[in-house]
């Protein structure tokens, strides 16, 4: 279990104060400007050494991502875009920085601007956040007013601007280059890759994209160094993770902890253990919806992290954990996910804008048993030929869910398949997500 | 230079290429339905993956992967198979099955890709999408429910045709093509849309339920309602000209075509004239070629040459007009003229009434200053160049003459010729531009050439594209854009009044008693002397057959083969698609027979023989389909004289786009577009 001296998130909980006095209470804005005296290499190798992986849900190191902006500043201007446009179902981590500790973010927006040569910082948050949205202003404001951002930004010499854009709520505005085409001002439609938001980024220029958790936790890494953060979870997957912990627990939470804690450990220690105890655990979904479902039998003993999960042909995704006990209908539970996507697709590849459709309504068939036992077989191929065939991750995170339901659940399906031939219709549960 | 291997064919393509054009390089057949040479890649339909080496293991966009030195490329894996097969099947679930009633069958992108990687039967087994029709006017109509989403057209309006009508609305499979506020398409090139639609969305309204194109004969023209010269195809169905597609030309129209070029062609069939016709007792009656010819050769017993007189109209072949101009000059006239509007012009040298930069040598230039002319209604192919050039950056572009939306940034100086002074004299803020730039154009309309100072407006823009450097050993920078496809030609052949003869306004109230028109019907024939009598050859009952006292029925442009010199000065041949109607005859063979009729006969029997006696009277027109670009070294401008330059303010020459000659005042299709579609053009110019 993670020491409350380890933790970065020291108000993840809202119970001090969020203001500027607050936070350099609990130690942001210490010595920031000697983080910036060391000069942007040092920065980047610092957190390199200290071996972040991204904390949006694909896990790319961070400072190596952070690496491949120019190392000179030409005629086009450099960015750093913070994504909040936090959406991925039962993931909400971002919010609770934002609006408990915004400063973190707004300091390590700096840190970062400064490490990337970027004067300019646009943080994009969801739509939906309003009260966030407002927080996290109020926390822009305060910086400038005490002189820690803007002109000279903490008296290093470095001017900074930070600006917050409002998105209007589209799940696909979280995808980098679509956050990119809607901060411009155009539909959130994702763009071809390569070139990289690196090399063309927002208005052409070099950008980087990076989630809010690991923006607001580098100023923490940079104060107490590289090698304590490496030292906590496990190797190539280290330091802390903000895990949400939803569904069937007794006691939904956010909570931060080291990589690699055992699933059965963080749902027993921080959530009060599963609704009618871990026998009555069904499945779990550990990283978002995006990610494959686990049953039981592969959460009795997995770690949380990266690689571990890779290994289970699951993902850490964004940490965002979905425990559902025997009480759930677990084909409908992916058929709800796969109706998100159908809803969430933004048309423009061929694949995902129609494959999001025919997987939807065929587990919406399939929760009813209105199939035939092969459609099984034909979904499991829809959805590898929606996989790796589309421009963004979408098509792989609409895909995914539906892989891990029929690898893990398919004699519940072919049960409920033959239950509704044998003319015996199951009374559908009422959901209250619907 | 890269080197690909596509499929162990080892090829070099330049950097910057991508995949897809290196595997056609390596002569591999790329399937796609987004992708177009000429639009930005949106990478969307997915049809086009390939297999790369040393990358993830999963297919890639071929159309949006820049190539690399060392590549190695499959497009043909049982990878990249299945996955365009799966491509495929997207496609296919949402789109309906109704090719047997889709006018894109037989050639659509989606039936012939579908060959190759579609299923022998759908898996699914789900309700189709059915998507609600737009109106987008009078031309291209649509049925949505058929669009795969490519995007083509959204991209062909807002990149080539420069108009922000068409974009994408909701998202997903409910993602919509439209114009979200219902609105006709404001382009003169929105037929384009139907040619680049891969699939039934977008096709042609005019010709819908027409034919199949499997029916259709295929003959290689030149369209002739405007001066750009645009190469087509004429597809006929027996003796119908059924509809008119571009065909590929880089130095003219590359693969456009403008809407009045396309859609005139119902224009043919109707206000046809198919008969001679003879005025007696104040009344056309019909007539045998034969009688018609009788009574012109009454007339013409005992009028001399200086009372006779002939005027081309703008869509007549080179041979029609030599064999018009050797049959007066036998006759001893010298009264010939081919400007009906009266636009100044000076045949001293060829580069004075030709658009001597080249279409394709728009893209060299720097900048531009277009004087009374909005190219966007008088060449909309050009107006397209323009753009196209104006999109790849640092291209100023200004204009003398009523401000008007021409698709892309110009900055209107005004609308007086005294400008013209200014920027010669350097005391305009815009002549310092020109000055700058390496190879500026000047484009003289006929807007500024059809007045009573015109002579001067052509002197004094000559001299100004000599004063900001447009004149140059390697570059020529003075351009006269025409608006009829004839007059190049004409000029070309001095279709003009010799050193007694009398040009156009001369011969009007009376100035000769026998006036020959050959198709020509843009000048106000009431000016004719109610004492002349008109002889009108032609092939439609327009303004000059109204007025005329013997009727010869003539050939359309489909319907002949001719010679058109475009307003580059390029020599292109028109083949002839279906024969005239009734008793018309080709306008030079008429011609012919009637120089026999009077007893002078022209001593040409054949086309080929005609051609060579067009080679004799100007060389230029053995050099067919060529044109080479000179720099100029005499820079002595046209003699100018004449009236004075005045303040009258430059009008453009041409009014109402979609109606501007016989044929496309008798097609119904261009009369809806006038009703519909001037009103908001009108709009817009404001």
């Amino acid at each position: 279990m993670l020491s409350d001296a380890d933790r970065i998130f020291t108000n993840l909980y809202g119970v001090h104060d969020w203001g500027l006095a607050g936070a350099q209470a609990r130690g942001d804005w210490d010595g920031t400007a000697a983080i910036l005296a060391r000069g942007p290499e040092a920065i980047v190798e610092e957190m390199k050494a200290s071996g972040l992986r991204g904390r949006g849900g694909a896990g790319f190191p961070t400072g190596m991502k952070w690496s491949f902006m120019p190392k000179q500043e030409s005629e086009r201007p450099h960015y750093l875009v913070v994504n909040a446009d936090e959406s991925e179902p039962g993931t909400c981590k971002d919010r609770d920085i934002i609006r408990h500790d915004p400063h973190k973010l707004v300091e390590g927006c700096l840190i970062a601007s400064f490490a990337m040569r970027a004067h300019a910082c646009y943080i994009y948050i969801r739509g939906e956040f309003y009260n966030e949205a407002r927080n996290l202003q109020t926390a822009i404001d305060e910086a400038y007013a005490a002189g820690l951002i803007g002109k000279n930004a903490c008296g290093s010499g470095w001017d900074f601007d930070l600006y917050l854009h409002r998105g209007a709520g589209a799940y696909i505005c979280g995808e980098e280059t679509a956050l990119l085409e809607s901060l411009e001002g155009k539909k959130g439609m994702p763009r071809l890759k390569p070139p990289f938001p690196a090399a063309v980024g927002l208005y052409g220029c070099p950008t980087t994209v990076n989630n809010v958790e690991s923006i607001a936790v580098a100023p923490t890494i940079l104060r107490r160094g590289a090698a304590w953060f490496s030292a906590l979870g496990r190797p190539k997957n280290s330091g802390t993770k903000l895990f949400c912990i939803s569904g069937h627990v007794n006691k939904p939470c956010n909570v931060e902890e080291e990589l690699g804690i055992p699933l059965h450990e963080l749902i027993d220690t921080y959530a009060g253990g599963v609704r009618g105890g871990w026998d009555n655990l069904l499945a779990v979904i550990p990283g978002g919806a995006s990610v494959p479902v686990l049953p039981k039998s592969i959460c009795d003993t997995v770690l949380m992290d990266f690689d571990s999960l890779r290994d289970v042909k699951s993902g850490l995704g964004t940490a965002a954990v979905i425990v559902m006990d025997k009480s759930t209908d677990i084909i409908r539970a992916i058929a709800r996910l796969s109706q998100f996507y159908k809803h969430e697709s933004c048309g423009q590849c061929t694949p995902c804008r129609e494959g999001t459709g025919w997987m939807m309504r065929v587990m919406y068939r399939l929760v009813q048993g209105r199939a035939e036992p092969d459609e099984i077989d034909t979904l499991e191929q829809v959805t590898r030929q929606v996989e790796g065939h589309t421009i963004c991750a979408l098509g792989d995170a609409a895909a995914w869910p539906i892989q891990g339901l029929i690898r893990h659940f398919r004699p519940v399906i072919e049960e409920r398949i033959a239950t509704y031939k044998s003319g015996r219709v199951a009374r559908p549960l009422p959901l209250a997500a619907e | 230079m890269a080197k690909v291997t596509v499929d162990g064919i080892v090829v070099e393509v330049p950097n910057g290429s991508n995949v897809l054009q290196a595997c056609e390089a390596a002569g591999k057949e790329i399937p796609r339905f987004c992708y177009h040479e000429r639009l930005s890649v949106a990478g969307n339909c997915r049809m086009c993956l390939v297999e790369i080496e040393k990358t993830p293991p999963k297919p890639f966009a071929s159309c949006a992967y820049p190539v690399a030195d060392g590549m190695v490329v499959h497009t043909d894996s049982p990878m990249v198979r299945k996955a365009r097969r799966g491509v495929m099947e997207f496609l296919l679930i949402n789109h309906p099955l109704d090719c047997p009633i889709c006018d894109q069958g037989g050639e659509c992108d989606l039936q012939d890709q579908s060959i190759g990687y579609g299923g022998d039967h759908s898996r699914y087994t789900e309700n189709k999408r059915a998507v609600k029709d737009k109106n987008l006017g009078p031309l291209v109509k649509t049925v949505m429910t058929r669009c795969i989403q490519c995007t083509r057209c959204i991209r062909f309006a807002a990149e080539i045709a420069g108009v922000e009508d068409l974009g994408a609305t909701a998202r997903g499979e409910t993602m919509e093509v439209g114009t979200y506020v219902e609105k006709a398409l404001t382009s003169e090139l929105s037929g384009n849309l139907i040619d680049i639609c891969p699939v039934g969305a977008l096709t042609s309204k005019p010709y819908a339920f027409v034919a199949r194109s499997w029916e259709l004969k295929k003959t290689d023209g030149i369209d002739v309602l405007d001066a750009v010269g645009a190469n087509i195809r004429i597809d006929s169905r027996g003796p119908e000209v059924l509809r008119i597609l571009p065909r590929l030309n880089e130095d003219v129209n590359e693969e456009w075509l403008a809407d009045k070029s396309r859609f005139s062609v119902d224009g043919l069939k109707r206000r046809r004239l198919d008969s001679c016709w003879v005025r007696r007792d104040g009344k056309l009656q019909k007539a045998t070629w034969g009688e018609a010819f009788d009574v012109i050769a009454g007339k013409l017993r005992g009028l001399g040459g200086g009372r006779i007189g002939a005027v081309t109209g703008n869509l007549v072949d080179a041979e029609s007009m030599l064999a018009l101009k050797d049959l007066f000059a036998a006759l001893g006239s010298e009264n010939l003229d081919c400007r009906q509007d009266g636009a100044a012009t000076d045949v001293a040298r060829r580069d004075f009434y030709t658009f001597n930069t080249s279409i394709a040598g728009i893209e060299d230039a720097d900048a531009l200053l277009l004087i009374g002319s909005n190219p966007r209604h008088e060449a909309p192919l050009i107006n397209a160049r323009i753009r196209k050039r104006t999109l790849a950056g640092k291209f100023p572009v200004a204009a003398i003459g009523p401000a008007a939306d021409v698709t892309y940034a110009a900055e209107w100086l005004g609308e007086s010729p005294s400008l013209l002074a200014a920027l010669t004299d350097g005391t305009h803020a815009f002549a310092k531009v020109l000055q700058g730039a390496k190879k500026p154009m000047v484009i003289v309309g006929q807007g500024a050439l059809a007045r009573p100072d015109g002579v001067s407006v052509l002197a004094a823009a000559w001299k100004l594209a000599e004063a900001v450097g447009a004149l140059l050993p390697d570059w020529h920078g003075f351009n006269v854009l025409h608006t009829a496809a004839s007059r190049v030609g004409a000029l070309d052949l001095h279709i003009l009044p010799g050193p007694n003869g009398k040009a156009l306004p001369a011969m009007l109230g009376g100035g000769v008693d026998l006036l020959w028109l050959l198709g020509a019907d843009e000048f106000d024939a009431a000016k004719i002397g109610a004492t002349t009598f008109v002889v009108y050859q032609g092939h439609h009952g327009d303004r000059g057959a109204a007025r005329a006292d013997v009727i010869l029925p003539g050939a359309a442009y489909t319907e002949k083969n001719g010679t058109y010199v475009n307003t580059e000065g390029r020599v292109q041949r028109s083949v002839l698609a279906v024969y005239p109607p009734g008793e018309a005859r080709e306008d030079w063979k008429i011609l012919r027979a009637f120089s026999e009729h009077v007893g002078h006969k022209l001593p040409y029997d054949t086309i080929e023989a005609l051609r060579a006696r067009l080679e004799q009277a100007n060389p230029v027109f053995a050099r067919v389909d060529i044109l080479p670009r000179f720099g100029i070294s005499d820079t002595a401008g046209p003699a100018g004289g004449g009236a004075a330059l005045t303040t009258a303010p430059f009008v453009p020459a041409v009014q109402n786009y979609y109606q501007t000659d016989p044929i496309s005042r008798a097609s119904p299709t261009m009369a809806e577009c006038t009703a519909a579609l001037r009103p908001a053009l009108a709009t817009a110019a404001e």
